[in-house]
């Protein structure tokens, strides 16, 4: 027998905890998370095709209502959806990719992390820097198709989607990581993320626009930390397109507080300095929990 | 000599209102295989959890490799090996990604980590199977995988937690054929829990553990010394007649159990010959065992392992039960 035979098997030792070894943590649950996306083609599928549909069929309906009172020459109503469609995309790709801290200890595997000599930290960062890689890609997935609805192909462009998806998602999965380390099973988990983030996502930008709304709506909207993810991916893709002012105002209005025009750098800003937040308060709820 | 692998003071938990370890005191030497044997609920995965830093006491304290569980987690971790009662590998990934995971979590040397996972690999005999993914895996080699896993960064101590539920028996002779070789090669301390008698008796010492507390703790030969009773099984013509005459002529405690009207008495095979003479039913068989670590857990707890799970004990039990 193979038992009989096994030689003497050489020690290892274990490091002491340090950073090296914390970074070694966080690229391997990185890792994983990015075999486990790929190795999940269904899952692949229905993430890309759901945009596709709120683009083709939402984006063609709703644009077939507006195009009595706005005329036939204003830009396509698909144009003005894409950027949304690609937050939502973004914003649905990395609350999953949050969800499968659930996942994990719903089948055991989060315990093989838990009892390592690491930091709880970095399993956390891995996460979520994993969830934010994964819809980054998704989100890529939905910018290939630009070209479908009139937006051009600039590499400029696309990079800068694809620097300010990851920005957002990194916050977003930490965010369902927020929710998501408490949490026992996967119900709970997709419940709490309905109640949550739909609302946020319809108040952001994403599926309206959010010129001429009623002022209390429109306070709503700039509380809502999702608008300042969704903001700049549009006003990246509009400034690609050709439109005119009026055109311009309506459907790409920017946040104003009260008269100030919020700058996409600050909003940029702002939606890191949350998703860090975010971080810290889910690893110190992390490190409690037993 | 040296210090104790483990050393357990007056260790509880509580969860609720549910008592689940009440106050243990252990010691397990360097090198020992500790066995911690107990039904259901008995508190085996509990104390396991608090010993492996999963779970912190709610009082007592404990020493794992030298090292305080509550104030020295990290130092803990470092040391052991851990394989949980329920399945903990990742499905979607090949076994030898799940080893990298784990190889990486614990910081084992780059260079190491190849050959590493090779020798787990081969003491397991999973090595054709480590590009497949693991929800390709049956039961016992998702198992052994595990076992595989918990060795991959040379823990001193290892917690196996029922390692051998649920297999079939080569599967379960095949680990337990590993676990034996691990103690002659590798310098390691195992600690398992286990509901199988027969395994108990493969320990070097087990703690019987019944509602959260140790009943008795010592070398499966002297529990089953201890005990001094030898259970007889009868298969008769009429039972209920046959427990009727034992308890009239013998003033013995009988019940059916596994089919068989069976009773515990001293020196067994002397009295076998006084039931044939006196006892007015027709024997069609009978069956005297040595005791058994399951009679040794009936002796101290009143009921056998199985009906503690069941929940109800028998009177031939509790006859059985000395004192
Ligand atoms: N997380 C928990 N919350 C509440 N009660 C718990 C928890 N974990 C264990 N218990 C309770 O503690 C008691 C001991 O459970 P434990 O899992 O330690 O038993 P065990 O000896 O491992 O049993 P088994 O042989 O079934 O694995 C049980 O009554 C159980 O219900
Ligand atoms: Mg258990």
């Amino acid at each position: 027998m193979t038992v009989e035979t096994t030689p003497r098997i050489a020690r290892v030792t274990v490091p002491r905890r340090g950073v090296r070894h914390d970074l070694r943590a966080v690229r391997v649950v990185l890792h994983r998370e990015i075999l486990r996306f790929l190795a999940d083609r269904t899952r692949i599928i229905t993430m890309t095709l759901q945009p596709i549909l709120w683009l083709f069929v939402l984006g063609t309906g709703i644009g077939a209502l507006m195009s009595g009172p706005l005329g036939s020459q204003g830009p396509d109503f698909r144009t003005f959806m894409f950027p949304g469609v690609i937050s939502m995309s973004v914003i649905m790709t990395a609350m999953f990719s949050a969800g499968s801290i659930v996942w994990d200890r719903e089948f055991g595997f989060l315990r093989e992390m838990l009892v390592a000599p690491i930091s709880r930290t970095s399993i956390l960062i891995g996460k979520c820097l994993g969830g934010a890689l994964v819809a980054t890609l998704q989100g890529l997935v939905i910018v290939a198709l630009a070209g479908l609805v009139d937006v051009p192909y600039s590499p400029l462009l696309i990079l800068t989607l694809a620097a300010e998806m990851f920005l957002a998602a990194f916050t977003i999965t930490a965010f369902g990581v927020l929710v998501a380390v408490r949490i026992k099973n996967m119900q709970t988990f997709f419940g709490v993320v309905q109640m949550a983030v739909m609302p946020m996502l319809f108040l952001s930008g994403a599926v309206f626009p959010l010129s001429n709304l009623p002022s209390w709506l429109s306070v709503l909207t700039s509380l809502n930390p999702l608008t300042y993810a969704v903001d700049p991916l549009r006003q990246a893709v509009f400034s690609h397109l050709n439109l005119t002012p009026a055109e311009s105002l309506m459907f790409n209005p920017g946040i104003s507080w009260f008269d100030w025009q919020v700058p996409v750098g600050v909003q940029l800003g702002l939606i890191s300095a949350a998703g860090l937040v975010l971080l810290l308060i889910a690893a110190i709820r992390f490190r409690r929990a037993d | 000599m040296s210090n104790p692998a483990i050393a357990v003071q007056g260790l509880t938990k509580t969860y609720g209102k549910t008592e689940a370890v009440k106050g243990v005191d252990f010691q397990v030497e360097p090198g020992e295989i500790f066995g911690f044997l107990g039904p259901n609920g008995a508190g085996k995965s509990t104390t396991i959890n608090m010993l492996c830093t999963l779970a912190r006491p709610t009082a007592g304290s404990a020493t794992v490799a030298g090292h305080d569980i509550v104030r020295e987690r990290d130092e803990v971790r470092r040391n052991i090996g851990l394989v949980f009662q329920d399945q903990t590998v990742d499905g979607y990934l090949t076994a030898e990604m799940n080893l990298r995971f784990h190889a990486e979590m614990y910081g084992v040397p780059r260079t190491a980590t190849a050959d590493r996972i090779h020798q787990v690999l081969d003491i397991v005999g999973l090595q054709d199977r480590r590009s497949h993914k693991v929800e390709t895996f049956s039961g016992g080699m998702k198992r052994r995988l595990e076992i595989a896993r918990g060795l991959l960064h040379s823990p001193r101590v290892l917690f196996l937690d029922e390692p051998t539920v649920g297999l079939d028996p080569q599967t379960r002779a095949a680990i337990w054929g590993y676990i034996n070789e691990l103690r002659r090669h590798e310098d390691i301390t195992i600690f398992m829990t286990t509901h199988y008698m027969e395994e108990a008796e493969y320990c070097d010492r087990i703690a019987i553990i019944d509602q959260g507390r140790i009943v008795v703790l010592d070398t499966p030969e002297t529990l089953k010394a201890s005990v001094g009773k030898d259970r007889v099984q009868l298969h008769t013509v009429d039972d209920a007649k046959a427990i009727t005459l034992l308890k009239e002529r013998f003033g013995i405690e009988a019940a059916i159990h596994e089919g068989q009207v069976t009773f515990a008495v001293a020196s067994g095979e002397e009295f076998v010959p006084r039931l044939f003479a006196d006892l007015k039913v027709t024997i069609r068989s009978v069956n005297v065992a040595r005791p058994s670590l399951d009679d040794v857990f009936m002796s101290y707890t009143g009921s056998t392992i199985r009906d503690a799970e069941a929940g109800s004990p028998h009177d031939w039990m509790r006859a059985m039960v000395r004192r």
